[in-house]
């Protein structure tokens, strides 16, 4: 009585496709299975038929640049991503962010694209990716289209990719001068491995002018949703504490944050998201610098 | 197109090819296929590191890696790392093996202990070595983040990842650590050895029990109740006799002769049959063999169960209620357990300042790295084989024989390697189960607990409420204690008696006091079962008081170590219980040494809160804690053990005992005791330890009690080993015994040297059958509320432990600590050190990390990924004073120290949040949140 009865490995998406659509029910799609597996082996997901293993579609296994843009396959382990040059160099809050998923085994194992298809609202590799305000690639009816990554997200642990859709990878801006991105999260150090909150900023700073940000907290509801009332406040004005002490109030007015038993209270993660604000938003600003 | 049938791949540079087994993960061919059992399953959910591979280069966890993944892939295990000599005598401690310089720097550094989790340990190091041949500390800590330790090996596991770095680098052998030897070291004892089973744990040919195999096995699981309270009302099992490869469905109507185990008391059912109650979710309802697991697992699934529930009663304070439902016949009382000592209204009349407060402990998971296994095997003389890891062999084996209908010699238990026990493998797990089934089949079955099982059936830590009230004189001596506990036995007794009798002798603190009253209320409930723990109820009661303690340095302006000092137990004190101490306190030495050190790295101010230099909301301090623990059972109990020792024909010693090792470092101290005794080197001295049929009962390994009460009977056993060999030379070689004596592998008789090997054999030839048995007996101690000497030794601690707090997160990390223990005497010091940080690791994970969560019975924590073991971050630097103030029937004067280690770090780092933050933890674990939230309300 193992997870699954057919583990079937492709090599091209249409295979992927193809198998999605004639194997036998019911059918998922494996990368890394580093989530997957374990939900079902404790009963949290009902045991499948197939398991289509698409770590074999070069498509998917891809970092590289490509034009102004950087391209990240879905099936790229997380450990592969962390330690990239290139995204420590385009999107350190990428870095960063995968760089705490899981274990550093599971890092090994983990991918991407199961960090964002699972849909969960506070996964940290997907809130960094969604601060850099990144497109998702949907190989769907034989072609790719590219989506905001945001529209992936219908419910806590729901997406919005069809059965036979595949994720393939995701793209970002490559960094520009006065750009930098960071990350970081509060953990509770009892009881489940989940963050009690965490943050991407994004960031375009102009001498010593915020000219343009973006700013995401997980979890903030049932899905990601960036913290535009706060971006508003910081965006076109200068990098000061009063401005951070008004975004601060402004988090508190706008951003709504829930209680979760025996993980946090909302009003903690009013208390952290101020540290984390002005902590992650220092960290960006100083990276600015560096170009 | 490739063969869809077969998965190939390379492992430990052979080619492999498998047919593809549907739901297969790589853990699982590795050890059931391939039998590559190095690679060991400790969670099963990818949480604890045990099941490391190295895949291509990357480390991985196997558990959670399909097989068929692995197709064309390169594999490394713990197998392949070490490689066999041809001739299979290389030089002595790695024998035959020629190991990977990782696997010699964890055996020379004492990185091994119980050694469950050490293959993963050190393929996790290896991929990290083979990627980065330099790693920093924060490299080493980063990579081994999930790699768990419970054994909490920490410190020499960083040592020793260091060391092999530096040798693949330079070319250089690996030179042992420095690690003092003892105070009065003798010739071997006293001085650091390498365990005899590290090259067995460090090449992954170490056999726990879920790596055994016998042919015809099947395979074992429990149906459990997973209601906390009710009657059972049907039981149907058809469904699951009628599932093919199932061999026998048992319930409680298949049990004809005891009914129930248990280890003082006897209130366990082994089963809950129709019309009985159900006290606890993990209580068995129906018990399965089948020939796969998988079947076992299904066939469980399709059992109907019909449970009325019952009012569930979930605390020890609501159990003690006149109207709480009554959960056993004889009420909910386990025991009123009561100290008196002096007047206490006196006593409080004495005092110019009363303190009171209350004070929770939440109950704790001993999370050993390996799940609860059991093997019975029937044999054609009716006999019945248990192979397990227990701490308790020759109890399993009368509650084995008692509910099979056996006498007790016809069951023999086979202790195998024990992945962690900290207390949590003393009761019954599945020894009975899978002997039952054994028996009905006449097969053997392997009944092997998933970590989801071992968390809601074993016994926990007592969740425990202490009121506390204290008086003092303003100079700050202390008049009088008065303690009242609630512990939360859960739904049977287990050792919750003998557990919370300790809580309540040591209430007081190590202190003298002329007054006490203290009452303890054991109380069962419908929760899981409490039991022992390392720290076996005084670490309860010393986070209150030594809580207390600092509360009432306060209130008094008193320097809170003077006011330690001054009510100290000394020789001449008498404890709370009416016991003299005429010999062997060290604790004030234990004090002065972490004072004196605590003021060096701190100044004459420790205690006081320092703001970090670039982070205003980063405050350090630290906190100060003492404590004692009894040495051995006491109270009364009969406290013996046996050992045997026989001179092999191959000139070895083998000393024998059913005494338990797991990874505390017990076959490392009889080998050095016997070896000193018979004047010979390690290599000369082998230990065999708990086969019922072959060692004698060492009773159980528990209370601090196997150095001082084993190591006495073996030192005994060697005596007498001595004597007989040199009454037998001198007849002999018409010699005067003092002529005679023995050396390494030799006895000098005169001058003439014969080897033991040769002793051995011409006694044999003649009939004389060179072994001695002796059952060493510890000096009688009195019952609770006789007065007298209630224990035979105590060992004391005091630790410094500072706090980093974040002031806006309320996170807490413990960068350091200083801790001194008084153990009498430092038998084997490498062994000791390992005891000594992994006691301080895992008292900062109960202060930090780890909450066992029940809410109304049900078990919320039942996953290894929500109970949280510290990892190798929670690391501290630690400063360790080993203080020798030996007993005198001790062995070499040594006495317990297994498990004063942890007590004082949890109530010094709650004492250094308070002295960082102002924020009293008067509950475990700390919360972040709680810091955080009362600072909020502070700046309003």
């Amino acid at each position: 009585m193992g997870s699954w009865k057919e583990y079937s490995v492709v090599k091209t998406l249409d295979e992927a496709v193809h198998k999605l659509s004639t194997a036998i029910e019911p059918v998922k799609i494996i990368a890394g299975g580093t989530d997957l597996l374990l939900e079902i082996q404790q009963g949290h997901q009902p045991i499948v038929h197939t398991l289509i293993d698409v770590n074999n579609i070069d498509e998917m296994k891809c970092l590289e640049v490509r034009g102004q843009r950087l391209f990240i396959g879905a099936a790229v382990a997380v450990s592969k991503i962390t330690n990239s040059p290139l995204v420590k160099q385009h999107a350190l809050a990428v870095s960063e962010a995968t760089g705490l998923i899981g274990g550093p085994q599971v890092r090994n194992a983990a991918t991407i694209g199961g960090n964002v298809a699972h849909a969960l609202p506070a996964a940290d590799g997907m809130i960094s990716l969604v601060a850099m305000d990144t497109q998702a690639v949907i190989y769907k009816d034989k072609s790719f289209v590219e989506v905001p990554i945001m529209s992936l997200f219908k419910g806590p642990g729901q997406s919005t990719l069809e059965k036979t859709e595949i994720l393939v990878g995701f793209y970002f801006n490559l960094k520009q001068p006065g750009e930098a991105s960071a990350f970081d999260r509060v953990m509770r150090p009892q009881g489940v491995a989940l963050p009690i909150l965490n943050n991407a900023i994004w960031i375009k700073r102009n001498r010593n002018i915020i000219e343009d940000i973006r700013i995401v907290f997980g979890p903030s509801g049932p899905v990601p949703t960036r913290a535009e009332r706060v971006e508003e406040v910081l965006k076109g004005y200068a990098m000061e504490q009063s401005y951070i002490d008004l975004a601060k109030k402004t988090l508190r007015e706008t951003v709504k944050f829930r209680t979760s038993k025996m993980r946090a209270t909302a009003a903690y993660r009013y208390e952290l998201a101020d540290l984390l604000l002005e902590r992650v938003l220092k960290k960006a600003w100083e990276r600015t610098e560096e170009v | 197109m490739e063969n869809e049938k077969m998965i190939t791949f390379e492992v430990n540079g052979k080619l492999v090819s498998l047919e593809k087994k549907p739901g297969e993960m790589l853990a699982d061919l590795l050890r059931e296929r391939l039998g590559l059992t190095g690679t060991k399953i400790g969670c099963n959910e990818a949480e604890c590191g045990a099941c490391t591979v190295v895949i291509d280069g990357e480390a991985i966890l196997s558990c959670n890696f399909p097989a068929e993944k692995a197709h064309g892939k390169q594999i490394t295990t713990i197998e392949g790392l070490a490689t066999k000599k041809e001739n299979g005598n290389g030089n002595g401690r790695q024998g035959e093996y020629t190991v990977h310089p990782l696997q010699d720097a964890f055996i020379r550094y004492g990185a091994v202990q119980c050694g469950f989790c050490i293959p993963g340990q050190i393929m996790t190091s290896y991929a990290l070595l083979e990627s980065n041949p330099e790693p920093s500390v924060e490299e080493i800590q980063y990579a081994l983040k999930d790699t768990l330790c419970r054994c909490a090996g920490y410190p020499s596991i960083i040592g020793a990842v260091q060391a092999a770095s530096e040798s693949i680098r330079t070319g250089n052998p690996i030179s042992d650590p420095v690690v003092p030897i003892a105070r009065d070291a003798g010739r071997i004892v006293g001085h650091s050895v390498y365990r005899p089973d590290s090259i067995a744990k460090v090449t992954g040919s170490a056999i726990y029990s879920d790596d055994l195999h016998f042919d015809g096995m099947l395979h074992a699981r429990v149906k459990r109740a997973m209601i906390p309270a009710g009657i059972v009302e049907s039981i149907d099992t058809s469904a699951a006799e009628a599932l093919p490869g199932v061999k026998a469905v048992l319930t409680a109507k298949d049990l004809f002769a005891e009914k129930v185990h248990g280890l003082v008391i006897k209130d366990w059912p082994v089963m809950v049959g129709v019309g009985e109650k159900v006290r606890y979710v993990g209580d068995a309802i129906a018990i399965v063999a089948a020939d796969t697991r998988d079947i076992a697992t299904e066939a469980i699934k399709l059992i109907q169960v019909k449970i009325k529930p019952l009012p569930i009663v979930n605390s020890a304070v609501l159990a003690h209620k006149e109207d709480a439902p009554q959960i056993h016949e004889s009420g909910n009382l386990l025991k009123h357990i009561k100290v008196r000592k002096g007047d206490m209204d006196s006593g409080f009349a004495d005092a110019d300042v009363v303190l009171e407060h209350t004070f929770f402990t939440n109950p704790n998971d001993h999370a050993f790295l390996e799940p609860e296994c059991s093997i019975a095997r029937p044999l054609e003389n009716g006999r019945m084989e248990i192979y397990v890891g227990s701490q308790i062999p020759y109890a399993d084996r009368e509650q084995v024989a008692s509910v099979l209908g056996l006498e007790e010699e016809q069951v023999r238990i086979i202790g195998q390697l024990i992945g962690g026990g900290f207390g949590g493998k003393e009761d019954i797990a599945g020894q009975v189960h899978a002997a039952m089934l054994a028996q009905k089949t006449g097969q053997p079955v392997k009944l092997l607990f998933d970590r989801q099982e071992s968390l809601i059936v074993h016994p926990k830590r007592h969740a425990t409420q202490i009121k506390l009230k204290v008086g003092a004189k303003s100079d700050g001596q202390l008049t009088a204690v008065e303690t009242e506990l609630y512990g939360d036995t859960g739904a049977y007794a287990s050792l919750g008696e003998k557990v919370m009798t300790r809580a309540t002798t040591h209430a007081s603190g190590p202190y003298e006091i002329p007054n006490v009253k203290a009452d303890c209320y054991a109380m069962y409930t419908n929760n899981p079962p409490a039991g022992a723990f390392r720290g076996f109820g005084v670490l309860q009661s010393a986070f209150a008081v030594e809580t207390m303690m600092d509360m009432l340095a306060e209130e008094l302006k008193v320097d809170l170590i003077k006011l330690r000092e001054m009510n100290a137990l000394r020789v001449g004190s008498v404890t709370n219980t009416g016991q003299l101490l005429d010999e062997s306190v060290g604790l004030l030495e234990c004090i002065e040494k972490v004072k004196t050190a605590l003021y060096e790295k701190a100044g004459s101010d420790p205690f006081k809160p320092v703001f970090d230099q670039n982070d205003p909301n980063i405050v350090r301090s630290w906190g100060f804690a003492v404590a004692y623990k009894n040495t051995g059972l006491g109270g009364g109990a009969p406290d013996k053990a046996g050992a045997e020792i026989e001179l092999l024909p191959d000139g070895v010693f083998e000393v024998r005992s059913a005494s338990a090792e797991l990874g505390q470092g017990l076959p490392t101290v009889l080998q050095l005791t016997a070896a000193e005794e018979l004047g010979q080197g390690v290599d000369q001295v082998r230990v065999l330890l708990s086969d019922t049929d072959l060692t004698p009962d060492g009773g159980p390994t528990t209370a601090s009690r196997q150095t001082y009460v084993t190591g006495n009977a073996v030192r005994h056993a060697a005596q007498a080993m001595r004597d007989l060999l040199t009454a037998e030379l001198a007849e002999r070689y018409d010699v005067n015994p003092e002529k005679i004596t023995f050396i390494e592998g030799l006895a000098q008789i005169d001058r003439i040297q014969v080897p033991l090997a040769d002793i051995s054999k011409t006694l044999r030839a003649d009939k004389v059958e060179p072994k001695v048995l002796y059952t060493y007996w510890a000096p009688e101690t009195k019952p609770l509320g006789q007065g007298g000497k209630m224990h035979v030794a105590f060992s004391f601690a005091a630790q410094a432990v500072q706090v980093e707090v974040n002031l806006l997160s309320g996170e807490v990390k413990v960068p350091q600590v200083i801790t001194a223990n008084d153990v009498g005497f430092a038998i084997n010091p490498l062994g000791l050190q390992g005891q000594i940080e992994g006691g301080a690791i895992m008292g900062i994970g109960h202060a930090l990390t780890e909450d066992f969560v029940i809410t109304d019975g049900q078990v919320i924590t039942d996953r290894l990924a929500r109970y949280r073991i510290p990892s190798i971050h929670y690391t501290p630097k630690i400063t360790s004073f080993i203080v020798e103030h030996p007993t005198k029937d001790g062995p070499f004067g040594g006495k317990g120290v297994g498990e004063i280690v942890l007590i004082p770090t949890i109530p010094a780092i709650t004492n250094a949040v308070y002295n960082a933050v102002g924020v009293r933890v008067d509950s475990l674990p700390v919360d972040q949140e709680k810091i955080r939230m009362a600072k909020v309300k502070q700046m309003v």
